[in-house]
């Protein structure tokens, strides 16, 4: 078992995290990320290119969206191609050709999305492999030489994740496990001068357990802080309420990553709550079925009324889709079979995504970031206050009103 | 204003010219022998605006197929300003078939559609039999047409000798200064035996029948290369050979029994570890910025850059090709291209 880190090393961490801005009456913050491969300005957004690609998007269409860091995922990527292969291609940046920076998961989400293909224990996780029926013990460890091999910019640490509608002494469990794994986690990294581990704050939906969580691992020595175990099934109610209390406790001088959220509602309040960093599947896959992101919603391209809209996705949108094609083309193009139409729509919804991120980091910088807020909700739901209750409410929490 | 071929020369029945005044203009113009882009509903398969620009030597004029735009005949009339500008391509030069030359129907079941504002092309028909060939191309030739559509000269490689005599005699019936097109052949050593027999214009759905497939074109159409180069072509040449001829006697009912030998089939193991561009010197989006290794784990992961990255590099490389046969028929080494083509065709 690791020696627990002292509390005093608190000063040693690196400070991979420059504010530049802060909302006056909210938490939100404009800042910088210095990452091995070049700055990264926040709030942002994470696209998730799972298996080392962006889903139909070529390293040079992402790069000219302006995104400069997406995910991998350590348990896909460990399984196929595996980390020996990809450390001979030069890491996940040499394998996929990306010159900006990459952050990988650590594998702990598989626990709950493949949960019955895996079983937990101290030791770690244990998958059965759904290609092969071969078996792999993802531990801490584990998951940490993955990821150096990957050489990822971000790595995270393995966590032991349950399910948001989980009750019982099984979130306790898994907190104090987390824990235990962060420790291990910074014990096994080998390359802490080149990849920044982030730690993951668990405790479910309880407040107690989620303090407590906060307490300790914020003693720790990591660069960053990511908040994790929510997003799954719980109500909104309680997640931002998790998530406030999250950004209450975690240093101000380190980035906050809240995992799995990507709604646009979500990314507006979640920053208004304090936080920094954002990945989410939603836009990417959601493309994938022919729905396109709007400021009032997204459009079910492939639904008859759009067969003669000769408007754009949205006319206000500089993306490449936007700027050649219109609704109607791309509801015909996606009644085909030509896969373009996927693309047309993936490179949109993550332009509509970092153009979000943008446009929030600019009215934070210029010190109107609540009225950013009120106009988005205006525009998202027809008036601010027709805006849901939950967000409302957290908003409210934060001083910021939208009647 | 009426397209014009004019030919710059004749090389044992191969035309090397120039197609002047086409478009709305009448101010671009499209050298011969030549191949035009193939879509899919109006877009080049896979690939967007974006993506479909980083490839080098993209054709004049792209081919469009009615059979996949028909159903969309009412949103064209109420948008009124034209495919070119609906699919995105309003500068593009473009072609319409009646059919799709990957999911064909029957040749002979042709009717002529009338186009507004466009050249229409007269189509050559009469199946297998030489009075009826000769009939259609005397008769089509008498109308006024733009040019000719060789239809129902594609098939299975046994009775290719026989339409390859039919096709010689057709073109023979028709005027030298309008284009000859022909449909469902698109394999380079097919394509040079109908240039060999007047033939001027290609479909390009080959290089995508390769991308659905998983494979990469990597024949060599590099007529005159330096020593080196030859050795280092051959030797890798002769090794595809005789693996793919290896992989032929066992898989013969899988799907790759269509993968010709123009081709490596990423899915393979042996590209796991390989990381070499696809074919070296290629300087297409995919041979510069990836390796076979990626596309090998792209296409086992069934991820969809795989179909992006091969059909980039695949129409890159046989509009490559086709450049490499004007180069050759203006220098007067269509010869060389020929054994070339020929030595890596099973």
């Amino acid at each position: 078992m690791a020696a627990a880190v002292s509390p005093t090393s608190l000063e040693s961490a690196p400070r991979i995290m420059r504010l530049v801005a802060e909302c006056s009456r909210s938490r939100a913050r404009a800042g910088e990320l210095r990452l091995p491969h070049g700055p990264v300005a926040t709030p942002v957004f994470m696209p998730v290119g799972t298996q080392a690609t962006m889903k139909g998007i070529t390293a040079e269409q992402l790069d000219a969206l302006g995104c400069r860091i997406c995910l991998g995922n350590t348990y896909h990527l460990g399984l196929r191609p595996g980390p020996e292969l990809i450390q001979k291609a030069h890491g996940l940046h040499g394998f996929m050709n990306w010159p900006h920076n990459l952050l990988t998961d650590s594998g702990g989400f598989q626990m709950v999305s493949l949960v019955s293909l895996s079983e937990v224990t101290e030791e770690g996780v244990r998958f059965r492999s759904p290609y092969d029926g071969d078996e792999t013990l993802l531990s801490p460890e584990k998951s940490v030489e993955i990821q150096n091999a990957l050489g990822s910019d971000i790595i995270m640490q393995l966590d032991d994740v349950v399910s948001s509608t989980v009750t019982g002494p099984r979130v306790e469990e898994a907190m104090y496990r987390s824990i235990r794994w962060l420790d291990r986690c910074i014990a096994a990294h080998r390359r802490p001068d080149k990849q920044n581990l982030f730690a993951i704050i668990q405790g479910g939906l309880d407040a107690d357990l989620r303090a407590t969580c906060l307490e300790e691992m914020t003693k720790r020595d990591v660069p960053g802080f990511a908040i994790g175990g929510l997003s799954g099934g719980e109500s909104k109610g309680q997640f931002w309420r998790m998530v406030a209390l999250s950004t209450s406790r975690l240093p101000k001088d380190k980035p906050r990553y809240l995992m799995g959220v990507g709604y646009a509602t979500d990314l507006v309040v979640c920053v208004a709550l304090g936080c920094d960093m954002f990945d989410c599947v939603f836009p990417t896959r959601t493309a994938r079925f022919g729905s396109a992101l709007v400021p009032t919603g997204n459009l079910q391209l492939k639904k008859k009324q759009y067969e003669k809209d000769f408007l754009p996705i949205d006319s206000d949108c500089a993306c490449p889709t936007c700027q050649k094609h219109s609704r109607a083309f791309l509801h015909a193009l996606l009644h085909s079979d030509n896969t373009a139409a996927l693309h047309h729509l993936t490179v949109h919804n993550i332009a509509y995504q970092l153009q979000l991120m943008s446009a929030m980091r600019a009215s934070i910088v210029e010190k109107r970031f609540p009225d950013f807020v009120r106009d988005f909700m205006g525009t998202m739901y027809g008036d601010p206050t027709l805006c849901p209750t939950w967000a409302t409410e957290a908003l409210a929490s934060v001083g910021i009103t939208l009647s | 204003m009426e397209m014009k071929l004019n030919l710059t020369k004749v090389v044992n029945g191969c035309r090397l010219g120039k197609i002047k005044s086409l478009g709305k203009t009448g101010d671009h113009t499209m050298d011969i022998p030549a191949c035009l882009l193939y879509t899919k509903t109006g877009c080049a398969p896979h690939l967007t605006h974006q993506t479909l620009h980083t490839i080098h030597g993209l054709p004049a004029m792209a081919q469009l197929t009615l059979s996949s735009l028909a159903e969309h005949h009412e949103v064209l009339a109420e948008y009124k300003e034209g495919i070119g500008k609906f699919i995105g391509m309003p500068e593009s030069l473009l072609y319409c078939s009646l059919h799709d030359p990957v999911s064909p129907c029957p040749a002979g079941y042709v009717t002529n559609k009338v186009l507004q504002k466009s050249t229409i092309i007269g189509v050559i028909e009469g199946g297998d039999v030489m009075e009826e060939r000769l009939r259609s191309a005397r008769e089509t030739a008498k109308r006024p047409v733009g040019g000719f559509l060789l239809d129902g000269f594609q098939g299975n490689p046994a009775t290719l000798e026989t339409r390859l005599y039919l096709l010689s005699s057709v073109t023979a019936e028709l005027p030298e200064d309008k284009p000859r097109l022909i449909c469902g052949v698109s394999r380079p050593d097919e394509v040079l035996e109908c240039i060999e027999r007047g033939v001027d214009l290609f479909e390009s759905f080959f290089p995508y029948q390769v991308t659905e497939r998983g494979c990469a074109l990597t024949f060599s159409f590099d007529y005159q290369p330096n020593p080196e180069e030859t050795l280092l072509q051959q030797n890798g040449t002769q090794e595809e050979i005789k693996y793919v001829a290896h992989t032929k006697k066992i898989k013969t009912t899988s799907y790759n029994q269509e993968m010709t030998s123009f081709e490596i089939n990423l899915k393979e193991k042996k590209y796991q570890e390989d990381f070499d561009p696809l074919v070296r010197g290629c300087s297409c989006y995919c041979c510069k910025n990836h390796t076979r290794a990626y596309i090998h784990h792209l296409l086992v992961t069934n991820e969809l850059l795989a179909g992006v990255l091969l059909m980039m590099h695949n129409f890159e490389h046989y509009f490559g090709f086709f450049h490499s046969i004007r180069e050759a028929l203006k220098s007067d080494r269509l010869a060389q291209l020929k054994e070339l083509i020929r030595r890596q065709a099973s």
